[in-house]
């Protein structure tokens, strides 16, 4: 990653960055443009730069925050009605390491509302589009984030991913995404869509650019309880020699370019001396309603403090502490949101949470089992990220059920907490990005960029 | 009809805690401007996450032993959801499924045994503030650590219902679990009646008084629901499940909301606090750092103090941790000062935040046992042992400077003695004493008194008299 030097100022990188975000304005990735704070940290660090002091790893790095992210810096609306107004006194800690390390955030990118959705139509603000075909959608949540770096605006940018909206986003959009073992970096200052699932995570240009931000956010944060003991910086990676392939994923019913993109991926593998393992993973195939009820169930819990009581959003026609709920939360919430909330309530309320969400938690303690007897036969797996390509926008609006089976194969990672690493696997014929993920046991994040950063020097040659 | 009334109480505690239960500003909101103590994640702002206070599972470990119960070495923490403008989150973090203490008992001081069934952690509420067509909303409570204690339905009696709470909350006082301010909410009842034909083996429909902070009121709202449910038991019509209000002024019951009106509260394990686990080592060492028990105190006195004034002393735990640190010479002497001096003055309440030490306490137990202080003079000292200007210096200071030391010198008694006996106004009674009439003795030993300026033992002068008139 290109840092600011004396020579290359932190204001001029600043500026290129804010001149792209403008000249790629109808593609929808911001919600908001940073500009005046921006070019003013700019010239914090070219000061900086010029008395010869330290001015960080990320030196006049301009970035992107996907709008999830606190910061004292503009509103934090998670692209939502009912955060719309809402400025933050508290910074988020990824973002406040990113900052500490002269990174500068030049506006925060759109997603679908709360990050409920895989296509960044569910926004509040309108869709985002995609890098290679504006008639497609960016992917999501964080599609924004994805888009900033494909379209070169930004180097980096940030994510969350709850379910795949990182990985998802990165291959619909050809860019490298990662989504780490569940509690690597802290959630703390993060708009919460589901507690147990919900990772920070970045989209770059290569595996380096990743592994570089992990170094800097990953960590115990005591503001966050499920993080975990700082491992990332500690430990030298594993050598991974053994690729799993998943037998029970019904590559056939997988959009063949994908297939082909996925069969080129391991070839490469191979020719990089990589024995192949193939595993049965039957359990894999609950995950997706597993998914689809421990997450709302989190969602509905997570986002009762939107009441408009205290910030936020209200409507000012309620006229009793029912209609101050009732109509704010109806305006402020996207049709996504409600979907999920309803749905959360559902699962559960009593005399259902048997039948529905526990039953859930049993699946998936099954799920992180199967997981875990996997990575006792390979080191890492190889499995697409999505059945299909970015598909068109509005495709899929009207029908959720068919947006939640795009999740297929990015949510299993989510119910183990384990990391996976979108990486960029060509395109379609049509030129639309494809993208493959490696999958790794808990904390082999590092190990898992290295293999990515090891396949891209392969391909090179 | 006679009925067999069935009573369990939930209560709710307060902790201690400097700071709150997830977050770290200022537990202590008594005289705060309203939302002065409150943090981001006491708001609720999106994006924050509970930081679980270590000081709250120590003081709930404690509470454990107060109610003879196992900590269970691993407790987990739910969500509780319900709209309401003081629960910022739209829900409680409690602990549902595995709660972090046992089962339990209390004993009252008739040797009865209350069960308790299990005690679990939660986080309280804010408070509305209600004004003519308006609300505001105080949060400074919104975070405080509670443990919320439920005990078995092994209450008979308004009487028992009172002396439950009451020997609940001296446990949860000694303990150091809260400082247990009734006026304050640090402790609050949730009282469950049902009432049930007599010898009848099913109970009766419940109704559930929430929300009462004394033990008189516990007793009194009891009396009342008994009268109020076997009025309606008595004409065969049925007793509501429901929750109730206690109306003090009145001394009545009111209805509340319904059971049908009962919120699902989609109970859900809690994503942002990882299971609690606590070694047994952890446990152990907390358990030793459990001051004496009332029932510690209980066994430590039994012959020393009567019972009667222990009873009315344990309701003091300052007195009690007075009294403790005293020598056995003057357990039964300060005691009975504390129980009948102390407790007797208008101002006790901030007499006992200022209490003498436990060295002015001994010398002056000391000084009356030696006879130097009357009974009145032990008083009179006791007293100025909680004047502002006095109350610092040492027994025997404030004793001269009251100027109320007996003479016991025997030498200065006999020359007062001696005195007394050449006055010519007392020699016709010294004449009568002579002649057999005893009681006259008084009348001397007052001469004695008064030439002494009282400080003379009149014991003693007595004892001289009649050495020398005989």
């Amino acid at each position: 990653m290109q840092i600011a030097t004396k020579e290359h100022t932190a204001v001029e990188m600043v500026k290129a960055a804010l001149e792209k975000a403008k000249q790629y304005e109808d593609y929808h990735v911001f919600v908001s443009l940073n500009e005046e704070i921006a070019l003013k940290k700019a010239a914090e660090i070219d000061a900086k730069i010029k008395k010869g002091e330290n001015p960080g790893r990320l030196a006049g790095v301009p970035y992107a925050c996907k709008d999830n992210f606190l910061s004292k810096e503009g509103n934090t609306t998670a692209s939502s009605k009912i955060l719309e107004p809402f400025k933050s006194p508290i910074t988020a800690t990824a973002i406040k390491k990113l900052e500490d390390e002269g990174a500068i955030m030049i506006g925060r990118t759109n997603m679908d509302s709360f990050a409920h959705g895989s296509s960044t139509e569910n926004s509040y603000f309108g869709p985002t589009k995609n890098a290679h075909d504006k008639t497609r959608v960016a992917g999501g949540s964080s599609g924004g984030s994805a888009v900033a770096v494909a379209l070169g605006i930004v180097p980096f940018a940030t994510g969350t991913d709850t379910g795949g909206s990182i990985r998802q986003p990165a291959s619909f959009n050809g860019v490298y995404g990662i989504k780490p073992t569940y509690g690597t970096i802290s959630r703390y200052g993060v708009v919460a869509m589901a507690s147990s699932t919900d990772c920070i995570g970045f989209f770059a240009d290569s595996a380096e650019d990743l592994d570089l931000l992990m170094d800097i956010c990953a960590g115990q944060d005591p503001y966050d309880m499920t993080t975990l003991p700082d491992y990332y910086t500690e430990e030298a990676p594993h050598s991974f020699n053994k690729v799993g392939v998943i037998k029970d994923f019904d590559l056939s019913k997988v959009d063949p370019e994908i297939k082909a993109a996925f069969d080129h991926k391991l070839e490469t593998l191979k020719s990089m001396g990589m024995e192949v393992v193939e595993l049965d993973m039957p359990a894999l195939k609950y995950a997706l309603a597993v998914y689809y009820i421990i997450v709302p169930a989190e969602i509905s819990s997570n986002l009762s403090r939107h009441d408009g009581i205290r910030y936020g959003y209200r409507n000012e026609e309620a006229k009793s502490l029912d209609e101050v709920y009732g109509k704010s939360r109806n305006d402020g919430f996207m049709p996504e949101n409600k979907r999920r909330i309803m749905i959360g309530n559902f699962v559960l309320s009593s005399g259902f949470y048997d039948a529905y969400y526990n039953k859930a938690q049993k699946a998936r303690t099954v799920i992180i089992k199967q997981y875990e007897d996997a990575f006792k036969k390979c080191d890492f797996i190889l499995t697409p990220v999505t059945p299909n390509p970015a598909f068109k926008l509005g495709e899929h609006t009207s029908d959720p059920v068919s947006m939640y089976l795009e999740d297929i194969m990015s949510v299993p990672l989510n119910l183990a907490g384990i990391p996976g690493v979108a990486i960029p696997a060509g395109e379609t014929k049509d030129s639309i990005s494809l993208g493959v993920q490696l999958v790794g046991p808990r904390r082999s994040d590092k190990a898992l960029l290295k293999v990515a950063a090891d396949i891209a020097k392969q391909e090179e040659k | 009809m006679k009925y067999e009334i069935t009573i369990g109480i939930e209560c709710h505690v307060q902790l201690a805690t400097r700071t709150k239960l997830f977050s770290e500003v200022d537990n202590d909101a008594r005289d705060k401007e309203p939302n002065s103590c409150v943090s981001p994640v006491d708001y609720a702002l999106p994006g924050m996450l509970p930081r679980l206070n270590r000081e709250a599972i120590k003081l709930a470990i404690r509470a454990g032993k107060a109610m003879n119960a196992e900590i269970n070495p691993e407790s987990r923490f739910d969500r509780k959801h319900y709209y309401y403008p003081d629960l910022p989150k739209g829900y409680q973090i409690s602990q549902f499924y595995h709660p972090i203490i046992g089962e339990g008992y209390i004993e009252l001081p008739t040797g009865e045994k209350i069960r308790i069934e299990h005690a679990h952690m939660e986080e309280d509420a804010g408070k509305l503030n209600h004004f003519g067509g308006y609300s505001l909303v105080d949060l400074n409570r919104a975070g405080t650590p509670l443990i919320e204690i439920v005990s078995m339905p092994d209450i008979h009696s308004a009487k028992q219902a009172h002396d439950y709470c009451k020997e609940l909350w001296r446990a949860m006082v000694y303990a150091g679990v809260t400082i247990g301010d009734l006026y304050n909410g640090n402790m609050r009842f949730d009282v469950n009646i049902s009432l049930a034909p007599e010898g009848s083996k099913e109970l009766g429909k419940r109704a559930e008084i929430k929300n009462l902070n004394s033990f008189r009121s516990v007793e009194r709202a009891v009396e009342y629901e008994y009268k109020r449910q076997s009025k309606l038991l008595d004409k065969g019509e049925p007793v509501r499940q429901e929750t109730r209000g206690w109306n003090d002024a009145t001394g009545e019951t009111t209805f509340q909301r319904s059971k049908e009106e009962a919120q699902d509260y989609r109970y859900m394990p809690e994503p942002d606090i990882p299971p609690i686990r606590l070694s047994q080592e952890f446990i152990d060492e907390e358990l030793q750092n459990v001051p004496l028990l009332p029932k510690d105190y209980r066994a430590k006195f039994k012959g020393a103090i009567a019972d009667d004034t222990l009873e009315i002393l344990l309701d003091y735990p300052q007195l009690m941790g007075k009294i403790a640190e005293l020598s056995a010479g003057a357990i039964k002497f300060v005691s009975n000062l504390f129980a009948s001096v102390l407790l007797a003055e208008e101002k006790s309440t901030e007499m006992l935040n200022n209490l003498p030490s436990a060295k002015q306490l001994e010398d002056l137990s000391e000084m009356k046992d030696k006879g130097e202080l009357s009974s009145t003079a032990a008083k009179e000292v006791f007293l100025k042992f909680f004047d502002p200007q006095m109350g610092k210096k040492d027994t025997r200071t404030i004793a001269k400077e009251l100027n109320v030391i007996q003479e016991n010198d025997t030498g200065a008694l006999e020359a007062i003695v001696d005195q007394v006996l050449a006055d010519p106004a007392c020699a016709q009674a010294i004449t009568d004493f002579k002649n057999g009439q005893e009681k006259v003795i008084g009348f001397l030993v007052g001469q004695v008194m008064k030439a002494s300026q009282g400080k003379a033992n009149p014991a003693s002068a007595q004892q001289i008299l009649r050495s020398k008139l005989n």
